[in-house]
């Protein structure tokens, strides 16, 4: 405190000295007035008015406190340090200082001077409730007991403390007197009290703590063989309380509310009505936002941010330098800068909670209302990997539906509930092989069950991995022969559901295999020149990346690439045979589901299902279509797709192409080639059909579809379909009938008028006025600072010539003062010598008057 | 067994050559030597060529072969002449005889004894080419064994071998100026003599041909005109070979006499290709190959892409006057141009010839309809090129606007641009607007939409340069998409998956099956 009212103090000071020179009305002897030669407008004066008298009394004021205090202690050697914390730091403000000195004296005292003394922990707390209190709560009784002992102070001591000080006056106004047997001092006196009341507090204490060592050892026993005890618990219980006073049943009450634990308000239940209006705003959010990155507005949004434009812009484009600054925005109440992605994190969070606490009737009743029959077993065994989790008490409902299901539980309960996450793609590989597929999803599941991100530190980790892992089965499995497509189907749950907790390695896995698949074909097309359609990993890979991430955006790190790939396949790979032509069909089919929602325009496309439809053509003279890049107007390839038998036509059913197919595995005969071309036809232009609803909006629809136009009239004309197929097509031509054509000429959007140019005044930094322009910054910089040396320069000499005369003033004055001092004591000698020849004399005349 | 026989044979071949080599009496021995050059065992004419070749290099370089127009061998022998005479007479038919037969080795199936052969000759060539077996007809003439030299050249362009590694040896020898004048002779030679009166020429003597004359390139500066593989004494003004105006004559004669014959589609192209680098700057009269060119361009396709830009040299720096150069130009437009090969070049091409701001607004106008259209067929990599290249076209040519900025025009019922017309004056471009270019802004790719809906604020934009984008690879693509990085994380898809097919409403599931 005292610290602080003493740099108050300072600080008041000069305060005080400059309020004196901006006094309103000064002593007008005191003020000197520098006249001035010209009014200048706009300058500043700042040396109009001095005040002589008062600079100077200031300078002598701070000489005498720097430069005298130096003078006089020049020959003396001892310092005096200042080890107050951070005295001198002028860094730091004097509230910190005294913080910090708190601080420091605060660990001063609470520092341990003896490890052994255990008592000085800091204060442990429990609801908020000191323990220390609790404790003493306990021990009521004793702790009374304890205070009434402590209350009561030896005599001595309070003799010594209050009112007993006349003993002690006493004693000492004896002390001059009776010098043999001397009393102790006061201090002795104190001294010896204190020791002695220290001592006792000291066996209290040891006291207290051995009690407390037996109590906590009969505690220790009585736990022990508490368990024996079991049923005599109550018993035993009232033989303890025997030792202890009985609580009293109130006050048992009052400690039961006080540690009793306090319910917390919680929601109340949601209703059904409730849930499903919760999830149908979540779904509609989601939807709103998919639209959102469909148009990718937000792309927009971020380039149309109003930016700053000088007066000097020259609007062309030019910019000096991108701001980066990441603006802390807020959108729909929440901090812009998060984004999705603590969205996505606490979705899949909360997807995972459901899937893990989800009662059976949950499951069951979600499975059930999305209808899906078939997959009915994907619940029923979702529900049966958690049931061993939670014990077998929960006795599977539908064990008795059906002998088979059973077989299968009983296979089931063979596996072992824990994996460990596959560290490398083989030991997935063999702790999935030779598994059936249903017990390979369990195995899956529990893998991931086991290692949830919220389990363990590593997790993430070995999650992320296992999706690639699983990505890489995926892909050999579909590279098998034949392959076990419902494997893939079953996992692609478990692909997407990883997926769904973490997107950015997903993708990044997606794009790994991608990629290399890509890298494959170039090297191909480099090569050959051209490339073959790749094998079914491939496609099997586009298909899942389609479902794992929104196909819809105008922009996706996963899906934009994506659909560069599928593209290259259907304009680099020329469909040499059947299954060409199928793996085709089922890329168009792919594409044709990525772009459903956002009804997007693919060029290749079209170009491929008229590539088809041209090569199911059986006589190519008179039609208006030139096919483009992969397939060739003519050559062995170009009537892969015709019928070679009229007979087949007939036995022809409508049916969907076997993905299987493909693979390639089966090399198949004539009839069913035929059927097979009929198939491919069949997709193909159902496929058609759907572009032609999907584009009806284009502008140029008709230019689009206008070889579609004479390909179909063509194949109509031709008359050797099956009657399905000749219906399908007509619908497809009347279909683009129905479509007219309005061609609205384009017009451009209005651009913002140009502001006109405008020209900022060149701002020129004057230092100096006068003769110091029209020189380069450097100059101006190094004449300144000339300048400035030179003022310096001559203020430091005055400074110095002024300490001089300063010091001699002080040395005079030092000088006049010895001198003065001497003549005082000359003066007195000689008044004394005066004094004494006087009385001498005196005396003389006394004897000689005798 | 086999080494020692070898061995032996090859001394014994040692062996003739030195007897041969020491004294005339035992001249006979030739026979032998040349004997085994007709051997069947690939091993033995090595040795032989070897031996042949010490053999007559020795003879050249001691001139005891007979200099001047060589008289038949039976006269000689017959007549009195002395027995030097008679000896070197003799010996130089040997000689003859053993070029011959180097030269039928050309054609052998071993390539180890085809390149010794060749190696052989043109040491022959070189020490011919110093000691002369032809008198000077004057001092100081130029001599080079010009036969020989025929018959190398003949031999390496075979009717019935395709001898592209061969040619890659010779291609070395072209290094020196002498010997690719004198090839470029002898090779315009040999293709007169093989084309006359053979109407139907083997396509692999074409590829030859083709691959010794792309091998031929000709130094840019007269000054350099001194490495040469026959040395001599000293250069002389007067010999033809020194002056590089006689280089580029004969190539233009090589270039021409190849080019005249009616060549298969492949080669032409290897050929355009070509052309406006490595032929076109190096000929005496680069507007002869006008026939070639127009002939090339009128062929229609690839082909007509490629001469573009010899034409395009011709009308640039030679003045050449193309009638309905535009019309031919429009009439390339199809829907295959974004898929060749060469299509950097041809839009390279299409740029330069469009950039003229004197071109009526009608032709611009129908070539930015017409590659419009096509992009309506165009793979993303090809529309991030033309659609850059369309607005630069309507940014050049302000009066071109009104295809995409009609302010107040009337509702159409159909678009009013004739794609089928070949004129584009009379293609009606100029009524019409680029619908297609706003049904592309709904194409699948991010940056092809971004790219189309330029034309919506096209007029304050500044023209683009394409010329980065003129190579852009749809791998190129895939691999920046790849890169690019979001700002925010990856959004995922909200509806849970099923099944690998989709739900059911997917076209996947409707129309595949997984078993």
């Amino acid at each position: 405190m005292g610290k602080a009212k003493a740099a108050g103090a300072r600080t008041k000071a000069p305060a005080g000295a400059r309020g004196g020179r901006a006094r309103p009305n000064p002593n007008p002897f005191e003020v000197k007035v520098n006249r001035q030669k010209f009014q200048i407008l706009g300058r500043k004066t700042r040396h109009d008015v001095g005040l002589p008298g008062v600079s100077r009394a200031r300078a002598i004021q701070k000489r005498t406190q720097t430069l005298l205090k130096e003078y006089k202690e020049r020959e003396k050697s001892n310092v005096f340090t200042d080890r107050r914390f951070g005295e001198y730091n002028s860094s730091m403000s004097p509230e910190e200082k005294m913080l910090k000195r708190f601080a420091l004296e605060q660990q001063r005292q609470h520092e341990k001077k003896n490890i052994y003394n255990l008592n000085e922990d800091e204060e442990l707390t429990h609801y908020g409730q000191s323990l220390a209190d609790i404790e003493k709560h306990n021990d009521i009784v004793d702790s009374d007991s304890d205070t009434e002992e402590r209350g009561a102070l030896s005599a001595e001591l309070t003799a010594a403390h209050f009112g007993g000080g006349g003993l002690l006056h006493k004693k000492t106004a004896q002390l001059p007197g009776g010098d043999g047997e001397r009393p102790k001092s006061r201090r002795e006196l104190i001294e010896e009290l204190v020791a002695k009341s220290k001592q006792d507090k000291r066996e209290r204490q040891a006291q207290r703590e051995d009690a407390l060592e037996l109590t906590e050892k009969l505690d220790q026993d009585w736990k022990e063989i508490q368990a024996l005890l079991a049923h005599k618990a109550p018993k035993s219980e009232n033989r303890d309380k025997k030792g202890k006073p009985e609580p009293d049943a109130y006050d048992m009450v009052v400690r039961e509310l006080g540690f009793e634990m306090k319910a917390q308000p919680s929601n109340r239940m949601k209703t059904e009505e409730e849930l499903i209006r919760e999830e149908e705003e979540r779904l509609k959010n989601l939807e709103a936002d998919r639209l959102r990155r469909m148009l990718g507005k937000d792309e927009d949004e971020n380039t149309k941010k109003p930016k700053h434009v000088s007066a000097d812009d020259l609007s062309d484009g030019f910019i000096l330098d991108k701001d980066d600054r990441r603006l802390l925005s807020y959108k729909d109440g929440k901090m812009n800068v998060e984004g999705e992605q603590s969205e996505a994190a606490s979705d899949g969070e909360s997807a995972e909670e459901e899937g893990a606490n989800s009662s059976e009737g949950d499951t069951e009743g979600s499975s059930g209302s999305d209808g899906h029959s078939d997959l009915e077993p994907d619940a029923d065994s979702e529900e049966e990997s958690e049931r061993p989790k939670w014990g077998q008490r929960r006795a599977p409902r539908n064990r008795s539906t059906s002998g088979d299901l059973e077989a299968r539980e009983a296979a089931r309960t063979e596996l072992p509930y824990t994996f460990a996450a596959p560290e490398s793609y083989e030991e997935l590989k063999s702790l999935l092989s030779g598994k059936s597929v249903e017990e390979q999803f369990l195995v899956v599941e529990r893998i991931q069950k086991c290692n949830h991100p919220s389990l363990a530190v590593g997790n993430k980790a070995k999650l992320e991995k296992l999706f690639g892992f699983l990505l890489e089965y995926v892909g050999d499995v579909a590279t098998d022969n034949p392959p076990d497509l419902r494997i893939i189907d079953k996992l692609v749950v478990h692909l997407y559901n990883l997926c769904q907790m973490f997107p950015e390695s997903a993708g990044d896995s997606i794009k790994f295999v991608l990629r290399d698949a890509m890298h494959e074909m170039e090297g191909m097309i480099e090569a050959k020149g051209r490339a073959a359609f790749p094998g079914l990993d491939v496609l099997i890979y586009l298909k899942i990346a389609g479902m794992l991430f929104p196909t819809s955006d105008f922009w996706h790190p996963v899906v934009t690439p994506t659909l560069v790939c599928l593209s290259q396949l259907l304009t680099k790979c020329p469909v040499l045979s059947l299954q060409d032509a199928v793996k085709g069909l089922f890329v168009c089919c792919v594409f044709l589901d990525y772009v459903s929602l956002s009804q997007r325009f693919v060029p290749e496309l079209i170009n491929f299902l008229l590539g088809i439809l041209y090569i199911a053509t059986p006589n190519k003279q008179s039609q208006g279509y030139i096919p483009v890049h992969p397939f060739r107007a003519l050559g062995k390839n170009s009537e892969l797709l015709v019928v070679s038998d009229e007979k087949d036509t007939a036995t022809w059913q409508t049916r969907s192409l076997a993905l299987l197919w493909a693979s390639g595995l089966k090399a198949p005969t004539e009839t069913e080639a035929n059927h097979t071309r009929l198939s491919c036809l069949a997709v193909c232009l159902s496929l058609v059909k759907h572009c032609v609803l999907m584009y009806a909006t284009l502008p140029s629809f008709h230019d689009i579809t206008r070889p579609l136009k004479a390909l179909l009239t063509e194949h109509l004309a031709a008359g050797s379909h099956p009657c399905e197929l000749q219906e399908l097509s007509q619908s497809i031509l009347t279909e683009m009938e129905t479509h007219g054509t309005h061609c609205q000429p384009l017009i451009c959007e209005k651009s913002k008028p140009v502001p006109l140019k405008m020209f900022t005044p060149r701002l020129v930094k004057v230092l100096e006025f006068g003769r110091k322009q029209g020189s380069t910054k450097e100059e101006q910089e190094r004449k300144r600072l000339i300048h400035k040396h030179k003022r310096e320069f001559k203020g430091a000499v005055r400074e110095i010539r002024k300490d001089n005369q300063f010091l001699a003033r002080m040395q005079l004055s030092e000088i006049m003062e010895r001198d003065a001092e001497r003549k005082r004591k000359v003066k007195q000698l000689f008044n004394s010598l005066a004094t004494q020849e006087g009385e001498w004399k005196a005396l003389k005349r006394k004897k000689f008057k005798k | 067994m086999e080494p020692d026989g070898r061995g032996d044979a090859r001394r014994a071949l040692g062996r003739l050559l030195e007897a041969v080599l020491a004294s005339r009496g035992e001249a006979n021995a030739v026979f032998d030597i040349l004997a085994v050059l007709q051997s069947e065992d690939q091993e033995e004419i090595q040795d032989a060529v070897r031996a042949c070749s010490r053999l007559f290099g020795a003879l050249l370089e001691r001139e005891e072969l007979f200099v001047g127009q060589l008289p038949p061998e039976e006269t000689v022998m017959a007549g009195s002449q002395g027995p030097t005479r008679k000896y070197k007479v003799w010996m130089r038919h040997r000689y003859q005889s053993c070029c011959n037969r180097l030269v039928e080795l050309l054609a052998h199936s071993s390539f180890q004894v085809k390149e010794l052969a060749l190696s052989t000759l043109m040491k022959f060539v070189q020490l011919e080419g110093i000691h002369p077996l032809e008198k000077p007809k004057w001092e100081g003439n130029y001599l080079f064994p010009r036969q020989l030299f025929k018959s190398v050249v003949g031999g390496l362009l075979s009717q019935e071998e395709d001898h592209s590694l061969l040619l890659s040896q010779f291609r070395e020898y072209l290094e020196h100026d002498d010997i690719r004048y004198h090839t470029m002779q002898a090779a315009a030679d040999t293709m007169a003599r093989v084309t006359n009166g053979h109407p139907e020429v083997p396509l692999t003597f074409w590829n030859n041909a083709f691959t010794l004359l792309a091998a031929v390139s000709l130094p840019h500066q007269d000054s350099d005109l001194s490495s040469f593989y026959v040395k001599h004494a000293q250069l002389s003004d007067k010999w033809k070979v020194t002056h590089l105006k006689e280089h580029r004559k004969a190539f233009q004669r090589m270039w021409l006499g190849f080019l005249k014959h009616k060549l298969p589609l492949s080669l032409c192209k290897k050929v355009l290709v070509v052309m406006h680098d490595s032929i076109l700057p190096h000929l005496a009269q680069p507007s002869l190959m006008i026939d070639f060119l127009t002939r090339a361009y009128d062929i229609g396709g690839a082909v007509s892409l490629l001469a573009l830009n010899g034409l395009f040299i011709l009308i640039h720096k030679h003045n050449l006057e193309y009638p309905n150069f535009y019309q031919k130009l429009y009439g390339l437009l199809d829907p295959s141009i974004f898929h060749v090969k060469y299509r950097a070049r041809f839009f390279h091409l299409a740029d330069l010839f469009l950039s003229s701001s004197h071109l009526p607004a009608y032709l611009v106008a129908a070539f930015a309809k017409r590659l419009s259209r096509l992009a309506l067929t165009a793979p993303p990599e090809a529309l991030l090129m033309v659609l850059p290249f369309i607005c630069n076209l309507l940014r050049r040519h302000p009066s071109c606007r009104v295809l995409v900025h009609r302010p107040r025009g009337p509702e159409l019922d159909s678009d009013p641009y004739d794609p089928g017309e070949e004129d584009p004056a009379k293609s009606r471009a100029l009524e019409s607007s680029l619908w297609e270019l706003q049904a592309l802004q709904r194409h699948y790719h991010p940056e092809v939409s971004k790219a189309a809906s330029v034309i919506n604020q096209l007029p304050c934009l500044p023209e683009v340069s394409i010329a980065p984008l003129l190579e852009l690879t749809a791998f190129e693509m895939f691999e920046r998409d790849l890169r690019k990085k979001g700002p925010e994380a990856v959004p995922l898809e909200f509806i849970p998956a099923r099944g690998l097919l989709g739900r059911r409403d997917d076209l996947c599931a409707q129309h595949f099956t997984l078993s």
